[in-house]
Parts: structure tokens; sequence; C-alpha cells
């Protein structure tokens, strides 16, 4: 029947949900880092039982954890218990934490400048750890997304750090700029049937493909109108909220942009809107059936000012046609009352027979739902802001 | 030997449950009892000071003996009360957020 783990990451701390393939019995583990943001965690799929997670505050920083038994127990990578460059008691070293921009001469490409709020141009700053994606052969081999925009891979196990300075260095960056939630690198697809195509995409900047395993970058946002910025046909400035692939069409990509849900059907060279009838179609997340490469997900929120849903009810809009033609799910969930957020990393998918959709909300809530959005219910009400939710299918 | 109190996230990172004692040789300044500090609990390293340019962290303060000594010279001596161990150096985190 198979078994699924739900990794989520709040605003203190994170939780880790199981359940069996009914998906109605649940046990509930955590806090895990209590009162530390958690911006992301995911599993490795080749070794499901690591997980890295982004641990970070406006506070202290940021720390990378590593769990290598299914999230039991964590731990900073770096310098293995025992060995001799450990500090005292055998305390792994800090340097699983050390985000530092590639400003070396044989990239060459020394620390650039991006578009402040204020227009004037702004050095980059390392921020937090958004999202953490794993290589999809090596459980070593590990990508981060980062605020001030820029990627990441460690091919260690998350000790030690690397720019991919092709993409802040390739040319644009000058023209990028802070969304309302910073500059962030916040989405990373990696393609099983393409090992050197590598999707991002960054708020306020736009989507990036490398075809090289993330050396050279182009942005692939042609077709994105964004009547906010000056020019809403731009090469890059667009904030481009989340974006979602089907591994057995790597060639499609889904987006959600501010306003607009998106479609591409040649890899990002050019985008069609497919909004069709949603209420709005402002919004965060956007999510991909595991089963059936064009039934997606959105959950519309009203508006840019306004980060809830339409009339307080909260409707998840599914499209069995990649688009366009939208459906509102909204059996178990509220439909009065209701003024939650869903952030653009808490919406995720298992894979089992019938895909379990999922998503957390701003309120605490995590909701899942075995059928395929047919029908929904609350896994947990209480926890703390959700911000990003990822989902494991176990055997 | 000096007593350093840490603000609770930073004492559960470093498994810590109250304060901690460093011994520093010569005459300690705030610079060496941060070196000390992160030497002996190298996962703070990057949480006080940032990784590259050393700089504090904006929202962490250091507090000696009732006073705020977070814009002394980080090479200025200590108080002799926390030199002694008769009072901790605290860095504490600035109440924001909400």
């Amino acid at each position: 029947m198979g078994k699924v783990r739900v990794l989520v990451g709040t605003r203190k701390g994170a939780f880790i949900l199981s359940a069996d393939g009914k998906r109605d019995k649940w046990d509930v583990s955590g806090p895990h880092f209590a009162g530390w943001e958690i911006y992301h965690m995911k599993g490795s799929s080749v070794d499901p039982n690591r997980i890295y997670a982004s641990q970070t505050s406006g506070w202290f920083g940021q720390v990378i954890q590593r769990s290598d038994d299914g999230g039991k127990t964590w731990f900073q990578p770096g310098t293995p218990p025992g060995e001799s460059t450990t500090g005292p008691g055998g305390m792994p070293k800090g340097e699983s934490n050390k985000f530092v921009y590639d400003t070396s001469a044989e990239t060459g490409k020394p620390l650039t400048t991006h578009q402040w709020y204020d227009g004037t141009q702004h050095p980059w700053e390392f921020k937090r750890v958004w999202h953490l994606e794993p290589s999809l052969n090596d459980p070593d081999t590990v990508y981060a997304g980062v605020e001030d925009a820029a990627l990441f891979r460690s091919t260690d196990g998350g000790k030690s750090w690397h720019e991919l300075s092709g993409l802040r260095g390739h040319g644009t960056g000058p023209k990028w700029q802070p969304g309302a939630g910073g500059m962030c690198l916040h989405t990373i697809i990696l393609d099983r049937a393409n090992p050197q195509r590598i999707y991002i995409a960054i708020s306020a900047a736009g989507a990036f493909r490398s075809d090289d395993g993330g050396k050279n970058w182009k942005p692939i946002n042609k077709g994105l109108y964004s009547q906010y910025i000056p020019n809403p046909t731009a090469e890059v400035g667009h904030c481009v909220h989340h974006v979602a692939m089907h591994p057995a069409k790597p060639d499609v990509l889904f987006m959600q942009k501010h306003w607009d849900v998106m479609r591409s059907n040649n890899a990002g060279d050019q985008w069609t809107e497919v909004s069709g009838n949603l209420p709005t179609d402002f919004g965060f997340v956007i999510d991909v059936h595991a089963h059936e490469p064009e039934t997606i997900y959105v959950v519309p929120i009203k508006s840019d000012g306004e980060h809830f849903p339409l009339d307080g009810r909260l409707r998840v809009y599914r499209s069995k046609t990649g688009g366009n033609e939208w459906e509102a799910l909204t059996k178990g969930l509220p439909q009065k009352d209701c003024y939650v957020n869903i952030l653009r990393d808490a919406m995720a998918v298992d894979s089992l027979d019938k895909c379990g959709v999922y998503f957390g909300t701003t309120g605490g809530q995590v909701y899942c739902s075995s059928d395929a959005g047919e029908n929904w219910a609350p896994i947990v009400h209480d926890l703390p802001a959700v911000l990003s939710l990822e989902v494991q299918t176990l055997p | 030997m000096i007593r350093v109190v840490l603000p609770p996230h930073l004492r559960g990172l470093a498994h810590i449950g109250g304060e901690l004692k460093l011994e520093i040789d010569g005459k300690p300044t705030l610079r060496m009892v941060l070196d000390s500090l992160e030497a002996s609990y190298p996962m703070l390293q990057g949480t006080i000071r940032d990784h590259v340019t050393q700089q504090r962290r904006p929202f962490l303060r250091f507090f000696a003996c009732g006073e705020d000594v977070t814009h002394e010279s980080p090479d200025a001596p200590l108080p002799d009360e926390i030199v002694s161990g008769k009072e901790p150096l605290l860095i504490v985190g600035a109440i924001a957020g909400g």
C-alpha cells in the first residue's frame, strides 16, 4: 500500500506527519528546531531517509540541518563527530551554514549588484535558504535556492556549499529586484530525462533555465505579461511565484505568477496564459497530479493586496486539461470565514495509486486529499504558520 | 574564566542547557570571547557574526555588567567583573518582530 511522510516547515519549527497509504490516521512529530523558521525540508528520492532542512532566523542567520533516518534525528552536516577537526565534545563544525557568493577569479564573477526597492543598485547579501532540492541521482548532492537570489550546490551532503555563479552573473542580474518577500530563488526543478537541465525561478526576476548543469543560464520569460513593471513584457523582472513540472513531460511547465497562471510546452521558451475561468488568477502554489501530467492544481488568492481566499472560501482549483478549464474542489475545506494564505512552496502531491494532494496554510492547517482533490480533511489544525510542505511516498 | 549567556535559540543549537564558561588567556576582549566561543562551539559560526565580514548580526547585542557594550571596540578589554567570572557576558537577541 505504501506510506507517506509529509515534511512541514513552519514559522516556529518543523513537523513530520506520517500515515499509511489510507492517509486517514496520522502521527505527528515535532516541533523539530522549535522556535526557528523552517523555510523548507525535502527528502532525497535516492535515499528517502536523507532529508535536508533549511533552519533560519532573522536574528541568527542560516543553519542547514540533515537527517539520515527519516527525520528522527538531525545534525548539522560537517565533519562527523569523532574526527579531529571537530570542536570539543565532537560538535560538528559550522561550515554547513556558510553560503558565500562566488567572487573567485577562476569563475570571473565579482559580486554583482541588483536593483533595490528605490531603483538604485544594491550588492547581493545572503539572507537565507528558501528551497532545498536534492539531486535525483546522488543523496549527497543538493541544490539550495537562496535570498538574495542565487543557486548553491553541495556535493558532500550539505557540508559545504558553492555558488553556481553563472546564474547571478549571466547579465540580467542588475535588473532583478526583490519582491515583497525578498529577492528569493524559490523554485528549483531538476529534469530526470535530462540531467543537464535545471529550471529555477526568482521573485522578482522570473524563470531561468540551464542546459549544461548550471554553468550557463538564460531567462525564459517570453509570453509573461506583468503590468506592474515598467515594461510589462521585459526579459526579466517578473514576479514568478512558483513553477511545477511533471517528470513524464519535462518540457511542459506550469507557472503561478503574481497574477496569471501560465503554461509552456517548450521548456519555458514561450508561455501562454491558462487562467481560464479561475475566479482570480493571483496565487502562490501550483502543482501537478502525480500520474496525470495534464491535471494541475492551484489555490486562487483574492489579490496582491489581500492575501486570502476570495469570499473567505478556501477552494482548490483543478484543471484536467492542463489549464484554462478549472473546477473548484471544496469538499472538506472551509467555505466561509477563511482568511488564510497558502505560500508558494506549501503544496505537494504523493505518488500513491490515488494521488494525494496536500497543502499547508498560514493559519497552521495542513489539508490532505487522498483522492486527487475530491475530498479534503485536515491532518492538523493548529501548527504555526506553514511556510513549506513536501511529501515523500515510501514503500 | 568567563561566563557567557546565549539567547535560547543559540543554546538549543549548541546543545547547552545554561550558561557556558570559557577560559581565555591574557586580557580578554569581546573579539577574543567570540573567537573562543566559536572555536568551542563551531555550530555557532555565522550565527552571531557574519561568516565573511565578521560583523555582528543586526538583531544581536552584547551586555556586560548591565551596560550595552555592543558598540564598544571589539578589541577593548572587558570589565574586570566579566573577566573574573563574577558577572556573565550576555549575548541578547533584540525583541523585535512581534
